[in-house]
């Protein structure tokens, strides 16, 4: 994934010999900081355009709103456009001003949560989401890469179909859905499990061993709903990786020196499959933080997607341009590291 | 798989291949894998419910005159909903958008990525460094919430809106595919020699170079297809699309805020996540056999241990044809274009 992003898969094989003004390696390390910088801006103009194309503007929407309720005077209209922040001016003050607010981390005031700030909601909501999608995440990733390493290896017997087809299976379940069966028989049929919330509701979040239990034991049914969807992706992924590998010529060389069963498997197979997998965790990682919009609102999980749902739902466009920054950004960021991660693991790309 | 791997048609400079026995013969390579086999058999029974829904559901989809929240019974095998229609109608009517959603947003992300792709590998210079910079752009934004974003920006949106929303976000993944692709075919003496016969740009492209990645470009229609149906189910289901449409996305979210985990009608639940699923794993079942296609590595030769020494092709190894072995190269040349695709799903 990221030697796509990257454009290093292309190599030096292909083009014309150029002599080189710096050292190829240079070249590449400050190619890649200049494409970040630049996806950097993009990411952040995106943001502000966005809402800038599309038809009304959240103070029409919020006066659409109370106009449900009875006429609007305009006095109040004029508060409304206020206290969202409306903009004024022309649209390159408008753009200095919000970049200035995405310099500063100041994102204003939640339409929906008023009078909290949006960053308070967001550092409230993160931990949640940090801890549970973080977690399953890696174990998901560690699991599925040596499944599918196996599968690669024993490839045509059981141990490839079954956690192949299992994981090509699983990976196409809507995540929503696996969520809802879960919460449905586990949570209200058998009540194994609680079916709301991060914590009990008459807990107050502290640091105790017993809020952690409680937190856990409200975190497992999303943690094996992420679990269960995301696997299939890791195991096909580093089968797939590993079959290629495995076709390749010193692999056969290795077998033919006589090289232990296990020894070429991971050593020489796996630790060379295992690149394009190490970027999809990447960029996983850096996916952690925007949450799984989708399995929190079925579990109404406290965490950032659940946020991002309700900013959705009501509207609340000041912390919907929050959250979506901060996403996009931690992807972006996560991105960028998994790039020189990989021209550091596979010097290739930059010879 | 039986005598069409031996004809060798010769193919002077202008024979064409005859497109109807060049898809039957892909067709014969898709359907010869079991996976792809169970796929194409799923898919088509999902097609034909879209198509022929009206005659064959027993009740209209929208028809709410029947008793409400009703287990299943004779007259209304899965039961009804909690505004009293008749789910089982639902779910055939509801493939009807899964269908189209998969074809229209599948197919157009397809048209963009070709496009996008195959120029972004053809061209040199500023032009794809432009395109480089934009494809990564949307690489790298989550597509989920940029989805979610965009769609409640343009409010109260119906089908097109989410087919809109699903084509912006993502076409870019397969334009990357393609375009590692076309790079690896872009040094061939085919290319070549049609550059120095004078060919423009675009004819080299569409007519010299596409033909030869349909595979391909089949497999990232299918990978398209089944991100688009995922994602119109999760938009409808959050309740961001048009609500009063019936697909299975809505029947989930009607049936999530009618209560119906409380008064335990788990059919509601089941059913129409279970026709999301079955048609999402057909796609991708199918795409196993379009890998096949187009990576011979990838093919079912049993256990690795099994295949002959090198330099004895395996009767498998020689199935495929001039144009197989064309993309193994290519394969080749180009970084495990079939992982790419399935870590994808990870993101989301």
């Amino acid at each position: 994934m990221s030697e796509a992003v990257s454009d290093a898969s292309v190599g030096p094989r292909e083009g014309k010999y150029r002599a080189p003004i710096l050292s190829s390696s240079l070249r590449y390390w400050l190619s890649k900081v200049g494409l970040f910088l630049l996806t950097l801006w993009a990411a952040v103009t995106l943001n502000f355009i966005l809402p800038r194309l599309m038809p009304g503007s959240p103070a029409d929407a919020a006066i659409a709103k109370l106009s449900q309720s009875g006429p609007v005077s305009a006095a109040t209209k004029h508060a409304i456009e206020a206290q969202l922040g409306v903009p004024s001016g022309n649209i390159w003050q408008q753009y200095i001003e919000y970049l200035h607010q995405v310099v500063t981390l100041n994102f204003g005031v939640s339409y929906t949560f008023f009078p909290e700030s949006v960053e308070s909601l967001v550092m409230r909501a993160l931990p949640y989401t940090i801890t549970l999608v973080g977690i399953t995440t890696i174990v998901a990733f560690i699991v599925g890469t040596l499944l599918g390493a196996s599968a690669a290896w024993r490839r045509g017997t059981w141990r490839d179909t079954v956690p192949t087809l299992t994981g090509s299976f699983l990976s196409t379940f809507p995540y929503f859905w696996v969520a809802l069966l879960l919460l449905f028989f586990l949570g209200y049929v058998a009540h194994l499990f609680p079916t709301s919330g991060a914590y009990a509701p008459t807990v107050e979040p502290n640091l105790s061993f017993s809020f952690f239990g409680d937190a856990i034991y409200h975190a497992i049914l999303p943690a094996v709903t992420l679990f269960v969807t995301s696997l299939g992706g890791w195991i096909l992924g580093m089968r797939n990786a590993m079959i290629n590998t495995l076709g390749d010529d010193y692999i056969t060389f290795a077998e033919a020196n006589g090289l232990k069963g296990r020894t070429v498997a991971l050593r020489y197979a796996a630790r060379n499959a295992i690149l394009p997998n190490l970027t999809g965790f990447g960029l996983a990682l850096g996916g952690v933080v925007g949450g799984s919009i989708l399995v929190e609102q079925v579990f109404g999980y406290p965490g950032v997607g659940y946020l991002l749902f309700n900013a959705v739902i009501n509207q609340d466009f000041p912390l919907m341009q929050a959250l979506f920054l901060m996403i996009t950004l931690s992807v972006l960021v996560a991105n960028f590291l998994v790039d020189i991660l990989y021209g550091i693991l596979d010097p290739r790309t930059h010879r | 798989m039986t005598n069409t791997s031996t004809v060798r048609l010769p193919k002077g400079p202008g024979s064409k291949p005859n497109m109807f026995r060049s898809f039957a013969r892909s067709f014969g390579v898709i359907w010869s894998n079991k996976k792809a086999r169970i796929g194409v058999i799923i898919l088509a029974v999902f097609v034909l419910a879209a198509i022929f829904g009206p005659l064959v559901a027993p009740y209209g989809a929208t028809v709410n005159t029947f008793p409400r929240s009703a287990n299943g019974s004779a007259e209304h095998w899965l039961g009804t909903t909690a505004a009293g229609e008749d789910v089982f109608s639902q779910l055939i009517y509801g493939a009807r958008i899964s269908v189209l959603v998969g074809v229209v947003a599948g197919g157009l992300a397809t048209v963009v990525a070709v496009v996008i792709g195959l120029g972004w590998g053809y061209l040199r210079g500023f032009v794809s460094d432009t395109i480089n910079f934009i494809v990564n752009l949307f690489l790298v934004i989550p597509a989920l919430p940029l989805m979610i974003v965009i769609a409640t920006y343009l409010q109260n949106g119906g089908i097109t809106v989410i087919i809109v929303v699903i084509v912006i976000t993502g076409w870019a993944w397969g334009a990357r595919v393609l375009r590692s692709q076309t790079q690896s075919l872009r040094g061939r003496d085919f290319v070549i020699a049609a550059r120095f016969s004078g060919d423009s740009a675009p004819r080299i492209i569409f007519r010299e170079i596409l033909p030869n990645m349909i595979s391909i470009i089949a497999s990232s229609f299918f990978g398209a297809a089944t991100a688009a149906i995922l994602a119109e189910a999760g938009l409808e289901f959050l309740g961001l699309g048009d609500s009063s449409i019936v697909s299975w996305g809505t029947m989930l979210y009607w049936a999530q805020n009618s209560s119906a985990l409380l008064t335990g009608q788990w059919v509601l639940l089941f059913a129409p996540g279970l026709c999301i699923a079955l048609l999402a794993m057909s796609l991708t079942l199918i795409n196993f056999g379009v890998d096949v296609i187009s990576n011979p590595r990838l093919r079912e030769t049993g256990s690795r241990r099994r295949r002959g020494p090198k330099g004895t092709p395996t009767p498998t190894d020689q199935a495929g044809g001039d144009a197989d072995r064309q993309f193994n190269e290519a394969t080749e040349g180009a970084d495990n274009v079939d992982v790419d695709v399935d870590v994808r799903e990870v993101q989301q």
